[in-house]
């Protein structure tokens, strides 16, 4: 029987020759990976369990992202615990701050993930990396341990659903759109356990910002990961990037699915999530009057370049509106250097924004743009459940960077135009 | 092995953010962390929860991050079982993983109220409500799960 992309690549790691759906196997881990909120339990674990050593220092990667520049003094022992076990076990990507991003934007940046890889995270926003290719999928703080102890991960083979796109996207749209739309029509469970396999003619018109953004809400559905087809944009962008050299795997022409979801780009419009979850889907242009206290662009959903891009279009010669606290975020040390060169950083305060180092800190509630009751923030990040961003009365609408901008232009939710 | 007591009755899609809020989670002290479990959604939970007590909700339990900091802090104020009607995969691969009991069953998740006796036996997986003479079977976990459980957890079967 045939397999689907995932399932070949699980099935290589696990080296067999065929795996099918249900099946329980163990897998060779490529990277192996923790932020400064998960590793310390991982370590603890590790510890506990008695391992003194890594199974590869060069395929654990540690990133600091969500609370760093140490946000208090709790979140800095947790960096420096973090800080004294990569030395202690010379973790080669130990990303500190001044090296750090937030951990989505910045492995596939740094080339450190790769096509064909088996990755484990345990940051649930690990299906991220299904953008260029390869089987990754978030997990606790236990699993983070195990694998950088041994290397290995038990999986169940999942089986897959298949989203077939056609056409292209409005100019006013991204692959933000894209998958805030998908998560609508199926729901915050509608993949639970399973693959969402992205393929069809429509995936060329969609640049590896908008395919890294689409995979990282895969969760967000339930599912296991998310996953693209390796085409010529995928090998541009990994080309002089890549530690290792991509493996490329297809789905079989008679790979069987749970579902086929077809969907036409053209068709979707600038999306908004309401509270409190993200399948509450309408479109922007439907909403009407939602005045909103804070605009939040960045996250490992929407900090990359062409985000802030949309940001800069948008924002450039314009002013936020009275009342409104605008938060930008570049996701990497990379990209913002370049918003810093590109000149958007001036733009950015010329406009009324705030541009911050990278940091997860406001996504998730930990700081840099915390709500207060009754609050209502429109931000490009990947979750609006109650008490997310702050205080359990406060609001969040998730959207796109071009709708968060223009949003805070008006002060109101806003429909980016359709040119821009 | 068997657990009883009171049930907490949630609804679907309870997400880690409620469950842990992630402002808390700049330690990873369960102790300290367990204080504030469900405290977004539930804030009379912890100083109500008994050891033994059961947490009954509907699909998609433990959705959103992947913080294993969500289990830890329902196993540290002495749950004894969570039984849904779906758990998110993440929480449920982290709930064996750190031997938090948990259950699927649709129709118990459905029918069990808050306050209500309940009690189970994980050896044949049956749910009996005592509170309305009801009983359940819940789905049984895979040998290789229960393998895992039987140890004490993931690292504790690496060691074997």
């Amino acid at each position: 029987m045939g397999m689907t992309m995932t399932q070949k690549i699980l099935a290589h790691h696990a080296g067999l020759d065929s795996v099918c759906a249900g099946q329980l196997i163990n897998c060779k881990l490529d990277i192996v990976l923790g932020n400064d909120i998960t590793t310390p339990v991982a370590i603890n674990e590790f510890k506990k369990a008695g391992f003194d050593n890594v199974f590869d220092k060069d395929r654990v990667a540690i990133v600091l992202d969500h609370f760093v520049p140490n946000k208090d003094i709790k979140a800095a022992e947790q960096s420096k615990q973090c800080r004294e076990f990569s030395c202690e076990h010379c973790i080669s990507h130990f990303y500190d701050v001044g090296k750090m991003g937030i951990e989505h934007a910045l492995l596939p940046e740094q080339g450190v993930v790769c096509a064909g890889d088996c990755i484990i995270g345990a940051d649930s926003h690990t299906c991220t990396y299904g953008a260029l290719g390869a089987f990754s999928t978030g997990v606790g703080s236990t699993d983070m341990a195990a694998g950088m102890a041994t290397g290995l991960a038990w999986f169940k083979v999942p089986s897959a659903i298949k989203i077939n796109l056609c056409g292209s996207l409005k100019k006013c749209c991204s692959g933000k759109d894209v998958i805030l739309h998908i998560i609508g029509k199926i729901g915050v469970d509608g993949a639970l356990y399973r693959s969402m396999e992205f393929v069809g003619e429509g995936i060329k018109s969609l640049s590896m910002d908008d395919r890294l953004c689409i995979c990282n809400m895969a969760i967000e559905a339930g599912a296991k990961n998310g996953i693209f087809p390796v085409d010529k944009i995928t090998l541009d962008y990994m080309n002089g990037r890549c530690e290792r050299k991509p493996i490329i795997f297809e789905a079989d022409a008679d790979a069987q699915y749970d579902e086929v979801i077809d969907i036409n780009l053209s068709d979707i419009d600038p999306t908004v999530s309401c509270p409190h979850l993200p399948e509450n889907t309408r479109p922007a242009a439907e909403l009407g009057d939602i005045k909103i206290d804070q605009v939040v662009i960045g996250s490992c959903t929407n900090g990359r370049m062409e985000d802030m891009e949309a940001a800069y279009n948008t924002l450039k010669g314009a002013k936020v509106a009275n009342g409104v606290r605008c938060i930008i975020i570049p996701a990497t040390m990379d990209i913002y250097r370049e918003c810093v060169e590109r000149g958007y950083v001036t733009a950015f305060i010329d406009a009324g924004a705030v541009v911050s180092t990278p940091t997860c800190g406001p996504c998730l509630g930990g700081y840099m743009g915390i709500l207060a009751d009754g609050e209502k923030c429109i931000a490009t990040t990947n979750r609006n459940f109650v008490g997310r961003m702050g205080h359990t009365g406060s609001e969040v609408y998730l959207a796109s960077p071009q709708t968060a901008a223009a949003s805070a232009l008006t002060g109101y939710i806003t429909a980016p135009k359709e040119e821009d | 092995m068997k657990t009883q007591g009171k049930v907490f009755k949630y609804p679907d899609n309870v997400d880690t953010d409620v469950i842990i809020p992630a402002r808390y989670l700049n330690t990873s002290d369960a102790n300290e962390l367990s204080l504030h479990c469900m405290e977004d959604i539930d804030k009379s939970f912890v100083d109500n929860v008994c050891e033994g007590d059961i947490m009954v909700a509907g699909k998609n339990f433990g959705c959103g991050s992947s913080r294993e900091h969500a289990p830890l802090v329902i196993k540290t104020c002495r749950v004894g079982c969570v039984i849904a009607k779906s758990f998110a995969r993440i929480f449920y691969r982290n709930a064996i993983n750190i031997g938090l009991p948990i259950l699927e069953c649709e129709a118990a998740a459905e029918e069990i109220c808050a306050g209500d006796n309940v009690s189970v036996d994980f050896d044949s997986g049956i749910i009996t409500n005592h509170t309305s003479g009801k009983t359940y079977t819940a789905q049984p976990f895979p040998d290789f799960i229960q393998d895992i459980i039987k140890s004490g957890g993931l690292l504790n079967s690496l060691k074997k």
